[in-house]
């Protein structure tokens, strides 16, 4: 069952129902002792005032039936609505009838001895008291049916039962009612939300709602919030990809243009060099931007892998694709740290990338770029990527890991990615990207990433 | 005529550079908001091709700049950020154009003639005086119907003239209007083109006035 609504009606419904079940279950279960115990009692005393009325001998056994016969029918209790009966006979010690009430029957009621018993006479159930009186020489016997008794207390459970079966659909009325009121705020919610358009995404009213569903309402107000963000930011890389894509494309088109429009060769020769930066400019635009979406859009646990860090930087820089690069990359394979690390390598090889691609296209196209891997504190090895550019101003270090975001020394062919792309990438693997300015002049970017310790 | 192009993509920077300059316009070069604001302060141009988003802030904030000091200078915007929405915000925030990236260099420079022509209250697309026709568009003239053949500079000189006819133009304004920053002026450059303007139009039809600089003939007419 899957609507609260109709659960709690249930539930409601139910333990109200077992409630009276166990309240009449425990009434009859009491009334029916109660009933024995009292009428047990009367049973009792109905013996002993025969057996004492035989010894005044106010009435004479055997003697005179009738007489008897009458005083015990003194003992038929009429009323009205319980006719209810008790059968006296007294028998003689030797075994004959000596005299019996009016509508007693002629069998020996019981053939137990002294005090309570129970006996079928007639097909029915009886309850009979014995006395003996030796000095006379009769026994008393005084009994009532079973089914009298029954008839009782059926009686009182079945004045239990009817109101409570006349109530229930009432009471299930007053459950139905008060369940549907009582979860009226959560259908008044469902049906603002439903009625929004998918682009509303303003927060629900939050003030006055019921205790309950403050925390559904709180938590549906923070993932509409973070929602908006995301596609706040979804937007914004949306404009500046645009920006981005469209700027080196509306270069090339500009630099054909005049390339068609001047007979100048040496004109043509330069709109012919722009346009083939521009395309590089806009092919490694692209790439960055599907290796971004792929960092982002992959949510599965990168598989982490022990490797030789020395091996990574190596094959990260046998990768590396820029032209400008050659023997400009310098490793400085320091035989001091032989240490593993434990990262997911696309990744690392991906951020080591465009760390050294940045260096090499900030720092002047003479300079080297310097690759090391040094043991960092915690367990951690740094890959560092130095350069001998301008560096970054102190102002602009916290921005320029944000996408699209050029310092103010800038590349001629940067996106605006690079560093974004290796912060992405070590956000992804426990990793940590760091830039400061050397003192010597120039950028130091590392990269720490989770060691393993050294196995011998 | 002279503008400034703010562009921090150099690529683009350049081609608009070249393929304006090609289109007859003498073009200075900037990369960033701080460098604009400073060109527009210390230099009047005929227009401002500008980038919206640049390094250092937007390029709106330029044109909040001029428009702020009471300067009337066209602007023409120049953004990848073509949505109706920035269009608008472009244009209400005191721009005269717009172009969308990637753009047609020719309808660029058509564009900025436009909003120079705009800016000046000119209706016609040509300039005329005295029986000289100049058409800026197809860069040619003609005296009296027949055409004339002149260099670039020759031509933005006459433009510059032909623009404020009744007005003097010193020497420096017209160096101003032809150079560009990056260019070598060389000293005489503007007698030279005076000259060789005399003789392809006529003597008189440039003036010189001793010791503050050159006008038109008055118009007959």
């Amino acid at each position: 069952m899957n609507s609260i609504r109709a659960r709690l009606i249930a539930v409601l419904i139910g333990s109200t129902g077992l409630v009276w079940l166990l309240a009449v279950g425990w009434i009859y279960l009491s009334t029916q002792a109660e009933v024995e115990r009292v009428l047990d009692a009367r049973l009792m005393e109905a013996a002993r005032m025969v057996n004492s009325l035989l010894s005044d001998h106010r009435i004479e056994a055997g003697l005179d039936k009738a007489a008897t016969s009458q005083a015990l029918g003194a003992f038929e209790v009429d009323r009205s609505s319980y006719e209810r009966q008790l059968s006296c006979q007294i028998w003689s010690l030797e075994g004959t009838l000596v005299g019996r009430s009016q509508n007693a029957p002629d069998t020996r009621l019981t053939g137990a001895g002294v005090g309570f018993s129970d006996a079928e006479v007639g097909g029915e159930q009886w309850r009979v008291f014995t006395v003996e009186n030796q000095a006379l020489g009769v026994r008393v016997m005084v009994g009532d049916s079973l089914h009298i008794r029954d008839r009782l207390v059926g009686d009182v459970i079945k004045g239990l039962v009817v109101p409570a079966l006349l109530i229930l659909p009432f009471l299930a009325g007053v459950i139905l009612i008060s369940v549907r009121r009582g979860l009226s705020p959560l259908s008044d919610m469902a049906q603002t939300l439903s009625a929004r358009p998918a682009n509303d995404l303003r927060p629900l009213v939050s003030v006055d709602l019921p205790r309950e569903i403050a925390p559904t309402v709180g938590a549906l107000n923070g993932l509409f919030r973070r929602v908006q963000e995301a596609r706040e930011r979804e937007r914004s890389f949306t404009a500046f990809a645009a920006h981005e894509l469209k700027t080196p494309l509306a270069g090339v088109k500009t630099q054909a243009q005049i390339a068609l429009a001047s007979d100048d060769p040496a004109v043509h020769a330069n709109a012919l060099r722009q346009i083939t930066l521009g395309v590089d400019r806009t092919a490694r635009l692209v790439k960055q931007l599907l290796d971004l979406a792929a960092l982002e859009a992959n949510d599965a646990e990168p598989a982490l892998v022990e490797a030789r860090a020395a091996e990574l930087l190596e094959a990260a820089v046998a990768e590396l694709s820029l032209p400008a690069g050659d023997g400009r990359v310098v490793v400085d394979a320091d035989a001091g740290v032989q240490r593993s690390v434990r990262v997911e390598p696309q990744f690392l090889a991906l951020a080591l990338r465009n760390l050294i691609e940045n260096a090499l296209n900030h720092a002047p196209a003479d300079t080297p770029v310097t690759c090391r891997i040094e043991a960092g504190g915690d367990r951690t090895v740094r890959f560092v990527v130095e350069d001998e550019g301008p560096g970054i101003p102190e102002a602009e270090m916290a921005l320029v890991v944000r996408k699209f975001v050029r310092g103010r020394n800038r590349s001629a062919t940067g996106s605006g990615l690079g560093l974004a792309i290796a912060q992405a990438a070590m956000a992804r693997i426990d990793g940590v990207l760091m830039l400061e300015n050397r003192d010597a002049g120039g950028l130091r970017a590392s990269l720490s990433v989770p060691g393993v310790e050294a196995r011998r | 005529m002279r503008i400034l192009v703010v562009e921090d993509d150099p690529l683009l920077l350049d081609g608009l550079t070249v393929g304006l300059g090609l289109a007859g316009f003498t073009v200075d070069a900037v990369g960033t908001r701080e460098d604009a604001c400073a060109a527009v302060r210390a230099q009047r141009y005929d227009c401002v091709v500008l980038d919206l988003m640049l390094p250092d802030g937007s390029g709106l904030d330029v044109l909040a700049d001029l428009r702020r000091r009471d300067d009337a200078t066209p602007v023409v915007l120049l953004t990848a950020r073509d949505q109706v929405a920035d269009r608008i915000a472009g244009l209400d925030a005191g721009a005269d154009d717009y172009v969308g990236k990637p753009f047609d260099l020719d309808e660029l420079a058509a564009r900025v003639r436009a909003a120079v022509r705009r800016g000046k209250g000119r209706p016609s697309p040509t300039l005329n005086w005295c029986g000289v026709v100049l058409d800026p568009a197809s860069r040619t003239a003609r005296r009296d119907g027949t055409p004339v053949s002149l260099t670039r500079r020759e031509f933005a000189v006459l433009e510059a003239l032909m623009e404020r006819p009744e007005s003097i133009l010193s020497k420096s304004a017209l160096e101003e209007t032809i150079y560009g920053w990056q260019e070598e002026l060389e000293s005489n450059a503007v007698e030279v083109h005076i000259h060789k303007l005399r003789a392809k139009l006529g003597a008189d039809f440039i003036k010189t006035v001793r010791g503050v600089g050159y006008r038109l003939m008055e118009d007959a007419g």
